[in-house]
């Protein structure tokens, strides 16, 4: 047997059992090595089947900095009777086991193309403490303990964070540090630790912060000026709302009162949290609801008379799969249709496509912004994989010379001196009328806001060419979003090249690498990251500018290349689809197979093919 | 269907309130509803509250849902803002205008199918809530704009136009509001002009959630023999519990009234609540009473009306938010975000 061998380049998985205490000893490990130097991607993985309450945390040690999933596991750390058959099953040959042998197991239990590292956690745990829930919680740590001496982890780093974590609270700090020893000490008495893989300290990780994108985005909902959350609870999104409230509590609260500058409101459902979204963004202030598919479902009446009534509203949109429940508890970006056109009548709304935590922060204080600007929905399109699992990525910024963009509101002066005021009159050329917050002048600037059956100034008309002058309005302030929104960027291949690659959100890092990885086999695509719809200019000149264009997207229709190629009016047969939706993050390695495989048929000649 | 505005020209005898304003000041546009649609009524009613409380029109949030009764907010106050939203969903969007703005008075709305039907969540939970609104129910019995279909609180037995009879059991949203914790709860007719209009300014007045059920005939689908929601069943089974006088702090009280018939309730604002007792042991500040007296005499097929419930002491929703005084709307950057200063510490904690 060869055995996997591999520095700053690996994959550890630890299955547990919820509850168990594993998820903040889990994120130590992964932390201690950040703190080395050496950039990690960890993901949760939580299926809704409770049974043996299962939950995962995949670690990918990665020195170049990839930070998509990769596949494959080198190390399974199997904490979780119930699941151990399937977890030993997915160790790559050559790779690690790690597990407690207090009881032994039949060989049968076992492979013999792995190395097999049994520690008695149960036993040194029981021997050290009395306390049941210390026995559990300690057992977390032992193991951490070991495994930071199997795989060269610097304790030091660890026991840094331990006194980060329980700054003042001395004997906490000392236990941990007590159960942090019982296992690097066991490995050094009874293991062979000249494993494999090894963690060696590196410069890779910079300044980058270690958050995930539900925390990120509320961070910037703080920042970008929110004042109203309305939301219902729903998997993978209601730790954005709390995050909110937790910010909020500590940023938001008026230091001369004590009162909050923010509120919170749990809804009834979905219907209520965006009713109650959009009753806020009439009245002037910035509200936003968090939610998944199936609440944007239930939303899309009030969606549709949001882009109507021209009110701005942030629907922040953590994607999962499917409806009901199970594979909800897994990633997609399979929302990108039913969230561009939601509702009835001709609408379509703006989205953006967050690619890591950064731009959670940063798109959802933009979505605000835009939202005031535009008058509309705007949604922030994130997913499982970004919002539930902390990512390192690049520091947040905020100017503080930025100002909220309020846009077009007529103020109680420009009323009393006389300006005109028409709701639904486009004053500017860009599509984009005036509104007045309710309240603001004695005789002017009131109006009565309804869906479509009203004229310019507001006023009820169910005349067809009224209506037809309000809808090509729209679709003027429609264009001038294009200019408003986050722009693409390029990736240039590193030789001209006639093929070309489109993806956007969760995909990035495993695109990145895809590419790198492409371009090592002498594969060139010149790349582009979509951040938002509706799509700029440079986004139909980037395909226009290729004879073929791959759309790499984790859904199953190709949802956003439905969408290029009937808004640019273009060739499907040139828009390939690359399509990853079993619920797993996208990889590198999948996105490499399938557009090699697609290249190397494209470049078999057609004539040769008919000959064959 | 065309829009029709009312000749701008005041009479100039037309008197003004302590505001500046006159009555017509508080209309809207000409009411393209059924001539003797109960809910025109309603609209007038609300206009002539909100004129003798000398109430700054454009200070008025209209909100409503969809159906005839929620089209009238565009017949009254003309010089509010107003928000006719989607079906059954206007609570929510109340909630959320609320929220963001605390000072403005906010006047919800709504028809029996919008209410009871369709949107008894969003009614519901606006109720528990306790958001600050008043909000009014026109009800029918029917569905009026889509042409006289039951509603949810159409009595059971009760007959439709077309001769059916409905089968399932109503829903009293007055009884619903009480239970759910609103703090001011009342039902009126909207033919009794002199009982609703009291009723509209004791539920301005009063700061919490304040609800009012109207009966309110609909001459096109449900006035004819069999109904119950018709004006002659509603006149001969209406049981008034009491009438309001409501007054203000600054008023004397003149009218001498015999001991036991008179409940006095000092809203929060100062304002003084004078109930004259119909039914001399009602007392208008006890919740439980107050539902099974409701359920009562709803069994015996009577309409009971007046103020049923008030709570003196109102919580409402920004109370329990613990939300600072000064409206949402007008915050900016400058008390809404924490700098950068900060956010950097945030990074380095993150690190
Ligand atoms: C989602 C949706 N479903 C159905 C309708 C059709 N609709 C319009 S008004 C109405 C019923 C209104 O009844 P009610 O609230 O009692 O008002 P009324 O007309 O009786 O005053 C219905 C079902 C709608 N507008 N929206
Ligand atoms: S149909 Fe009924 S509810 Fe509607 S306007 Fe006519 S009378 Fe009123
Ligand atoms: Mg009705």
């Amino acid at each position: 047997m060869t055995r996997i061998q591999a520095v700053n380049d690996f994959v550890v998985k630890f299955a547990n059992v919820n509850g168990s205490g594993s998820a903040s000893a889990n994120e130590l490990f992964a932390k201690s090595i950040i703190r080395m130097g050496v950039p990690v991607s960890p993901r949760n993985i939580f299926p809704s089947n409770i049974q043996g309450l299962p939950t995962w945390y995949e670690v990918r040690v990665t020195d170049q900095g990839y930070l998509g999933r990769r596949g494959g596991v080198d190390m399974m750390v199997a904490m979780n009777p119930q699941t151990w058959d399937e977890d030993v099953a997915e160790i790559s040959p050559g790779g690690y086991l790690f597990y407690d042998n207090t009881k032994p197991l039949p060989k049968s239990r076992f492979r013999d193309d792995i190395t097999v590292i049994g520690v008695p956690l149960t036993e040194i745990c029981n021997a050290a403490y009395s306390d049941p829930r210390q026995r559990q919680l300690f057992k977390n740590i032992i193991y951490v303990g070991a495994l930071s001496s199997l795989l060269d982890i610097d304790p030091a780093a660890i026991e840094k964070l331990f006194a980060e974590q329980y700054r003042g609270k001395e004997k906490l700090l000392d236990s941990n540090i007590k159960a942090l020893n019982l296992g690097r000490d066991y490995a050094a008495a009874h293991l062979d630790c000249d494993i494999g893989l090894k963690v060696k300290p590196s410069d890779r990780v910079g300044d980058r912060i270690f958050i995930d994108g539900n925390s990120a985005a509320a961070l910037g909902l703080v920042y970008g000026g929110a004042t109203v959350c309305a939301w219902y609870p729903i998997t993978p999104s209601s730790s954005l709302a709390e995050s909110f409230i937790k910010y909020c509590q500590t940023l938001r609260v008026d230091p001369e009162t004590g009162k909050n500058l923010f509120a919170s409101v749990q809804a009834e459902d979905e219907l209520a949290s965006i009713g109650m979204v959009i009753g806020a963004g009439w009245n002037g202030a910035r509200a936003f609801t968090a939610t998944s598919g199936p609440g944007v479902s239930l939303m899309t009446e009030f969606i549709g008379l949001a882009y109507f009534a021209e009110i701005p509203a942030t629907i922040i949109n953590v994607q999962r799969g499917g409806p009901s429940t199970g594979m909800p508890t897994r990633t997609q970006q399979a929302d990108i249709l039913s969230c561009a056109y939601a509702s009835n009548g001709d609408t379509k709304h703006v989205l953006l496509f967050p690619e890591d935590p950064h731009e959670c922060f940063e798109f959802s204080a933009t979505a605000l912004d835009l939202a005031d600007r535009l008058q509309t929905p705007v949604f922030v399109m994130t997913d499982l994989d970004i919002g539930m699992n902390q990512r390192l990525s690049a520091p947040f910024v905020w100017d503080d010379a930025r100002a909220y963009d309020r846009g077009k509101v007529m103020t109680e002066e420009e009323l009393e001196a006389g300006k005109t005021f028409g709701r639904y009159l486009d004053v500017d050329g860009d599509g984009i009328p005036y509104r007045t917050y309710p309240g603001t002048h004695p005789k002017r600037g009131a109006y009565f806001t309804r869906g479509t059956t009203k004229d310019r100034y507001a006023r009820y008309s169910e005349e067809g060419p009224v209506y037809v002058d309000n809808m090509e309005r729209l679709v003027k302030k429609f264009e001038t979003a294009k200019s408003l929104v986050p722009q693409p960027l390029t990736r240039p291949a590193k030789k001209a090249t006639r093929n070309g690659v489109l993806f956007f959100g969760s995909t990035s890092p495993s695109m990145h690498e895809a590419l790198d990885r492409l371009e090592a086999a002498g594969e060139h695509l010149d790349a582009m990251r979509i951040r938002a719809y509706p799509f700029c200019d440079d986004v139909m000149d980037f395909i226009a500018r290729h004879d073929r264009v791959f759309i790499v997207e984790q859904n199953r229709d190709g949802q956003l290349r439905g969408m290029l190629i009937n808004e640019g009016g273009i060739d499907p047969a040139k828009m390939i689809a690359v399509l990853h939706y079993d619920g797993t993050p996208i990889t590198a390695r999948f996105i490499v197979a399938d557009i090699a495989d697609k290249l190397a048929r494209y470049n078999v000649t057609p004539i040769k093919k008919v000959a064959s | 269907m065309t829009y029709i505005a009312k000749p701008k020209l005041h009479h100039p005898s037309l008197t003004r309130n302590k505001a500046g304003y006159t009555r017509r000041d508080y209309e809207g546009p000409v009411s393209t509803l059924c001539a003797g649609c109960g809910h025109d009524s309603i609209s007038a009613a609300i206009i002539q509250a909100c004129f003798d409380l000398d109430i700054q029109p454009h200070r008025v949030a209209k909100l409503s849902g969809i159906g005839c009764s929620s089209k009238t907010p565009t017949y009254f106050l003309g010089n509010s803002h107003g928000f006719n939203s989607v079906h059954g969903r206007m609570p929510s969007v109340l909630t959320g205008a609320n929220l963001a703005n605390r000072d403005l008075l906010y006047l919800g709305v709504s028809g029996d199918g919008d209410s009871a039907s369709i949107g008894l969540g969003q009614f519901a939970h606006s109720m528990r809530r306790g958001v600050n609104m008043v909000y009014i129910v026109m009800n029918n019995g029917v569905y009026g704009l889509t042409k006289g279909q039951f509603s949810a609180t159409a009595d059971k037995g009760s007959k439709s136009k077309r001769g059916v009879i409905n089968s399932d059991e109503p829903i009293d949203l007055a009884s619903l509001a009480l239970q759910l914790g609103a703090t001011f709860v009342a039902r009126s007719f909207s033919g009794d002009k002199t009982q609703l209009v009291p009723l509209i300014e004791a539920a301005i007045a009063h700061r919490g959630a304040a609800f009012i059920d109207v009966i309110s005939p609909c001459v096109a689908f449900n006035n004819h023999p069999g109904s119950t929601k018709s004006y002659d069943y509603v006149r001969e089974h209406n049981e008034a519990v009491n009438r309001i006088d409501f007054i203000t702090k600054r008023d004397e009280i003149t009218t001498d009234y015999a001991p036991g018939t008179v409940q006095e309730v000092v809203q929060h604002d100062g304002s003084i609540l004078r109930l004259r007792k119909v039914d001399e042991s009602y007392d208008a500040n006890n919740r439980i009473a107050a539902m099974n007296y409701s359920q009562e005499h709803h069994a015996k097929g009577e309409v009971v009306t007046g103020l049923l419930y008030v709570d003196p002491e109102p919580q409402e929703l920004h109370g329990y938010l613990h939300t600072v005084d000064a409206p949402f709307n007008r915050l900016s950057s400058r008390e809404l975000c924490p700098g950068s200063a900060r956010l950097a510490k945030i990074n380095a904690s993150l690190r």
